[in-house]
């Protein structure tokens, strides 16, 4: 379980992000949704301990993030970022194997290279394991990436915006796959999104935010309430029943 | 978490699979293949440096005093490559960047302002006996302890922040550049020149008494930093990534800057400034080692530093008769490899 516990974040008088309140739970996949600026990609940054908190404390598993030295933390949770620095002398195999790091240091062993395999055809990766990450599109390199965060076999995995910059086709591909890993693997995933609508199809529960503060959170019947969606993003917001469950107009 | 559904697609696996270093086993065999071509190169003009020209027969009593000079020169361009080529991969790796070496640090602008402090304000006879291992050491400190106090200040603060270290570092350095010329106009020609001959970066400056020091401090620091070959890897992907993998980002970028101050500091202050070399020798490194794995691109650097640094001096002197300038030709090879390599290949 992820707890918040009355966290802050200042970045200056006027910006700030907080008091946060809020209790993950283990298991399923969680959304964040919310305007720009609202502090979705903070909120996540900070429990991913990429960010330090100003004030309060969050605990991952009873661990704190602040405090647990971080390597203890790698085996545990994981967090990936939009945009990521790539090393041009990198196989996609290469990168999933740093998955294995916070536990084989680097030295991989015969079990480490069968979790990766078994990173990589989840991902079907298989046919581009030995291209170097600069002979990928972007949307497969989106996956490498999100192979290696999972062959880290953490049992938390944030992402931020991992539809960022992917076609409708390959955006349906990933969920997928984020929702079998979220099933299969029992891992408790949490994203933040743009798109209501597929924050809607794919996740168990959303969290909306707005204004550095949690607007709403609750199971995806709950937010995708029209009252509650025009109000967060200040736009008229209709739902309407469709074949995958409520649909949100705008 | 070790409960997940191992079962799943596993059957796929197999031995030929592999995250190791290399895609295949010819980019491995080639590695190696250019690995030790380019140490017999090394090799040989280094013997080159020794034997060509010297009246001395290698199994004459005199040999080893008559050849002292070649040797001491032969021992400083190691040292030289030591520093250089492992600093700038190093430094590279911690900054995601391949266009930069740790030179902008402000190492040489601070070595040319205590030298020409030191003539500027006690006069030539200061500078000339403004040596000795007890200056030697002095001014290795001060170059360690300036970039003790930058990475510090700039990288442990609440803003904490490699671009910002690196600009501040540059700022610094072009400072004390121009602080370092305002001195130089107003010295006397005689005063002048013996400065020039301390300011350009040449093997011959290196003196051998400080051998027995330097030696086993650049060997130790080597070490260390091939120890921590593996923790580069995962440095080079990035803070995020390194982060989210377990690396405590911010205390291993320190200490591998504090390793390559330490190289730096004592490659300048023992040969002088040698701006463009590291920088020539990772670029040269990255297209002759396909791979990400610091344990073999460190080795791969120090067979190409050497390569070059002895094979230059080897031509310079004895070909073309031009000892002085090794490090203009150096600088001036280097950039035009440096253009074609990549407007060649259009990327780093």
């Amino acid at each position: 379980m992820i707890k918040i516990n009355d966290i802050k974040k200042r970045y200056t008088d006027s910006v700030e992000i907080g008091p946060l309140n809020i209790e993950i739970p283990r298991a399923g996949l969680t959304s964040l949704i919310g305007p720009n600026g609202a502090g979705k990609s903070t909120t996540l940054l900070m429990i991913g301990r990429l960010l330090d908190i100003d004030e309060g404390n969050i605990t991952v598993a009873d661990l704190d993030v602040s405090s647990t030295k971080s390597k203890d933390l790698a085996k545990i949770i994981t967090i990936l970022r939009q945009e990521n620095h790539f090393v041009t002398r990198l196989t996609v195999r290469q990168l999933v194997g740093f998955g294995r790091f916070p536990y084989s240091k680097g030295n991989l062993n015969k079990k480490d290279e069968e979790i990766i395999s078994k990173y990589i055809d989840f991902l079907k990766l298989t046919e581009l394991e030995n291209r170097y990450l600069d002979e990928l599109s972007g949307g497969q390199r989106q996956r490498a990436y999100v192979a290696m965060v999972l062959c880290q076999e953490t049992e938390y995995v944030l992402l931020d915006e991992p539809l960022n910059n992917l076609d409708v086709a390959r955006s349906v591909q990933m969920m997928d796959h984020l929702r079998q890993a979220a099933n299969e693997f029992g891992r408790t995933i949490v994203t933040v999104m743009h798109d209501i609508n597929f924050a809607a199809k794919y996740s168990d529960r959303i969290c909306a935010m707005k204004d550095g503060k949690i607007a709403a959170y609750g199971t995806v019947d709950e937010i995708m309430d029209p009252e509650i969606l025009t109000d967060i993003f200040e736009t008229e917001i209709q739902t309407i029943d469709g074949p995958y469950g409520k649909v949100a107009i705008y | 978490m070790e409960t997940t559904n191992n079962q799943f697609s596993t059957a796929l696996h197999n031995k030929r699979r592999s995250a190791k270093a290399f895609r295949n086993k010819k980019e491995r065999t080639r590695y190696w293949v250019l690995l030790i071509v380019l140490l017999s190169i090394g090799l040989l003009s280094s013997l080159g440096l020794l034997l060509y020209n010297n009246p001395v027969p290698v199994d004459s009593p005199s040999f080893i005093p008559v050849t002292k000079r070649r040797i001491a020169a032969v021992i400083a361009m190691a040292i030289a490559v030591i520093c250089h080529s492992l600093s700038t991969v190093a430094f590279q790796s911690v900054t995601n960047n391949k266009i930069i070496t740790p030179s902008l640090l402000g190492f040489e602008s601070l070595y040319g302002a205590i030298q020409t402090s030191t003539i500027y304000f006690f006069g030539a006879t200061a500078l000339v006996n403004f040596s000795g291992p007890e200056a030697f050491g002095i001014q290795v400190t001060l170059m360690v302890i300036m970039s003790l106090i930058l990475y510090g200040w700039l990288l442990s603060g609440k803003y904490g922040n490699l671009q910002l270290m690196l600009l501040v570092g540059i700022i610094i350095g072009s400072g004390l550049g121009s602080v370092s010329t305002f001195m130089r106009r107003v010295l006397a020609p005689s005063e002048f020149d013996i400065l020039q001959a301390r300011l350009f970066g040449s093997v011959n400056n290196a003196d051998p008494e400080y051998f027995p020091i330097v030696i086993p401090l650049v060997i130790i620091v080597a070490v260390l930093l091939f120890l921590f070959s593996r923790k580069l890897n995962v440095l080079s992907l990035g803070r995020d990534v390194a982060s989210t993998l377990g690396t405590s980002h911010r205390a291993s970028i320190i200490y591998t800057l504090i390793l390559v101050a330490i190289l730096m500091s004592i490659s300048t202050a023992l040969i002088g400034p040698l701006t463009f070399f590291g920088f020539l020798v990772a670029t040269l490194t990255y297209q002759a080692a396909p791979t990400y794995d610091h344990r073999f691109l460190f080795p791969m650097s120090l067979a190409i530093g050497f390569a070059v640094l002895t094979t230059a001096y080897f031509v310079m002197t004895h070909v073309v008769s031009a000892q002085g300038v090794v490090s203009v030709i150096i600088e001036l090879v280097g950039g035009i490899i440096f253009l074609i390599v990549i407007l060649r290949k259009r990327k780093l």
